[in-house]
């Protein structure tokens, strides 16, 4: 069971809607699966993913950018109710991890 | 040391789990699986007559118990058939496993034979689902899902078993633990005394009770605290039984169908305690004009249903029996002379009406007539639609796990094999269905299985030669185009009931109706009883789906409808 304790939130006043969340989950062929199927299903806008296996392969951290109109606290509760969801770490919409990326999703 | 292979495994461990009833049906890629529950000598298999039927069955054994129910279905056609079932027990609460078989793990992704991607097709209406790819892990994944099923706000877990893996022998020393169910609690002292400051300090408080109450077993909790403050008490679809429908505090279901008068007390509270449930839209109407003046205390054990549709001032996460418990001392001995005075003003105003209720052959007079031959111990299931709002509205329910009906996702042919699971789980209990035409015909088949298995169960269809409800819309707010919405072929029930080998009768035929229905319902065995309805009996008060609950149309006292 995730724990149940309320996440708190403070996003960048400057982008109140965005954030990336940063996941630590079960690894096994589904949980991508679940993730994306959360998000579909309640309509929270997801404009960036990264996954990658962590711990030998047991877990995997996931990276999600969000935009999420006011939907944040939504989000993170819905993601913690997930049983393949260990943690939800949340941090404000410039974090390093997407802007280290930029180089590579450069459209030539 | 135990040495099996993996359907002998999961059947030992079902068993284990107290587990004496499956639905279900057998198919090429579970046939492992049924070999195995052949040699159980503690199970017993209810074949059903369509999966969907079985998943409904494993779903009437839930509600009516309490307790997790268990379904079985082959790969393909099998699995999308029972998705329905699962569906429904997810937007409801329910706790089911269904096991599905799959193709063997070499196929799988070839577009093999009855293969479909059951996982992928599981994961958003089902708490949690599972594929299994070695025998192994059945030892935890089987607990694993009686627990998710359980705890916390319960729910259906699918699990897909591959047909190899379901073959595969496997070797281990010990059984996995059955767990105890552990108690989730993330409030603080402080927000039950700040709860108990606002109950205390409100002039008009109500009590709005959910379906949540009835699976926490939490109905003699909200009793007492409702007693000790003398709070109004409103109830959900889902809630009804949480508090007797005669006690002197009851105002009834809210929302949608409800009497005027419970709509309009709701509209002027000034504290909602919203106790397992969720804001439903059929509850609140337009969530927006939803008692914009009234302060907010909402427990319940799922964190996201908190400020999901309504910000709450105090939010209690956690068991509702616990938190409702923890409140009573707090919470101060109150009369609320004025309160409810105002709302016995309200119901003497705005009172329910249900017109034609001393007449057997009207619905309102067919349900009351009903209740008056069973007695509490009865369970009353329903299908969806016209019959299912008559029976919320009028039945004298008066003890949690009293109705089964498909709340949220609102599912024509739910009824019959709820019932059938409702019946097969209380055998000494009468079974009452009340189903309509359009709903009876979306799992008729099943039938065939309630007279198989002489279930003591009661079906009773009111036919109004249509789908009454979208007749009803199609009435008040399509300009009267009714379309697609009356049948031209009208069903011969009684005659298909006797090809099923079941017994049945027309009520309207009978010199003396109230007779003839003691007599059917107090008779053993599975009975139809087919009562024909006007196509333009409505169901009154209706809000206007999008609408405020204070824009209720039609039930209005001194008013022709």
């Amino acid at each position: 069971m995730p724990p149940i304790e309320p996440v708190k939130l403070s996003p960048a006043p400057d982008k109140p809607n965005k954030a990336v969340l940063e996941l630590t989950v079960n690894n096994h062929p589904g949980v991508m699966s679940h993730i994306c199927s959360l998000f579909s299903h309640r309509v929270y806008n997801m404009d960036g993913i990264l996954c990658m296996p962590v711990k030998d392969g047991q877990m995997s951290k996931i990276w999600i950018r969000i935009n999420g109109n006011g939907q944040l606290e939504q989000i993170v509760k819905q993601l913690q109710k997930l049983e393949d969801v260990h943690a939800v770490r949340y941090h404000n919409a410039g974090h390093e991890i997407f802007i280290a990326l930029e180089d590579s999703f450069k459209v030539i | 040391m135990y040495k099996m292979n993996g359907a002998q495994v999961i059947i030992k461990i079902l068993e284990r789990y107290g587990i004496d009833i499956i639905a279900g049906i057998p198919g090429g890629s579970n046939l492992p699986l049924y070999d195995a529950l052949s040699q159980s000598t503690t199970i017993r298999h209810i074949l059903a007559r369509h999966e969907q039927g079985a998943g409904f069955i494993a779903q009437g054994i839930a509600r009516s118990s309490g307790k997790p129910a268990v379904c079985f279905a082959t790969s393909g056609p099998g699995a999308t058939n029972i998705l329905t079932a699962i569906a429904d027990a997810k937007l409801d609460s329910i706790p089911i496993i269904c096991i599905t078989g799959q193709v063997p793990q070499a196929m799988i992704g070839t577009d093999a034979f009855q293969e479909v991607d059951t996982y992928g097709m599981s994961i958003p209406i089902t708490k949690h689902n599972f594929l299994v790819r070695t025998a192994k892990e059945i030892l935890t994944v089987i607990p694993d899902a009686f627990r998710i099923a359980t705890e916390g706000r319960p729910g259906p877990v699918l699990i897909d078993i591959p047909k190899d893996v379901q073959l595969e022998l496997v070797e281990f020393d010990n059984w996995p633990e059955v767990p105890r169910r552990p108690i989730l609690k993330s409030y603080k002292d402080k927000d039950i005394q700040q709860a108990a400051t606002m109950i205390n300090a409100a002039d008009r408080p109500i009590l709005y009770l959910g379906g949540g109450i009835i699976h926490a077993n939490a109905s003699g909790a909200a009793t007492r605290l409702a007693e000790k403050n003398a709070l109004p008490v409103t109830m959900t679809l889902l809630g009804l039984g949480s508090m007797p429908s005669d006690h002197p505090l009851t105002l009834g279901m809210l929302g949608m169908h409800a009497a005027r008068y419970t709509n309009l007390a709701i509209e002027e509270c000034d504290l909602l305690i919203v106790a397992g449930a969720r804001f439903d839209d059929r509850a609140t109407g337009k969530i927006s004009e939803f008692c914009p003046a009234a302060n907010v205390i909402h427990i319940d054990i799922d964190p996201g249903e908190i400020d999901k549709l309504r910000t709450a001032h105090v939010k209690l996460v956690g068991d509702v029996g616990m938190i409702l418990d923890e409140l009573l001392p707090f919470v101060k001995q109150r009369k609320r002379n004025e309160w409810l005075t105002r709302i016995k003003t309200l119901r003497d105003e705005h009172p329910f009406l249900s017109p034609g209720a001393h007449d057997p052959l009207m619905p309102y007079g067919l349900i009351r007539q009903i209740a008056d031959i069973v007695d509490d111990s009865a369970i009353i299931a329903t299908d969806v639609g016209k019959h299912q709002m008559w029976v919320a509205q009028a039945y004298p329910f008066r003890r949690p796990r009293q109705l089964l009906t498909s709340g949220g996702l609102g599912t024509m042919g739910f009824g019959l094999p709820a019932a059938i699971g409702a019946s097969l789980a209380h055998p000494q209990r009468t079974v009452v269905c009340f189903s309509g035409d359009g709903s009876i015909l979306m799992n008729i088949q099943e039938l065939a299985t309630a007279v198989e298995q002489k279930v003591n169960l009661k079906l009773v269809i009111l036919n109004n030669t249509s789908l009454g409800l979208v007749r009803q819309q199609q009435d008040l707010f399509f300009g009267k185009r009714y379309f697609a919405c009356e049948y031209q072929n009208h069903v011969d029930f009684v005659t298909i009931a006797k090809g099923f080998g079941m017994k049945a009768f027309d009520l309207s035929e009978s010199v003396t109706p109230v007779a003839a229905l003691r007599q059917a319902i107090l008779a053993e065995g599975p009975c139809l009883i087919h009562v024909p309805i006007k196509r333009n009996e409505e169901v009154y008060p209706i809000v206007p789906p999008g609408a405020s609950n204070k824009e209720m149309i039609g039930g209005e006292k001194n008013a022709a409808n």
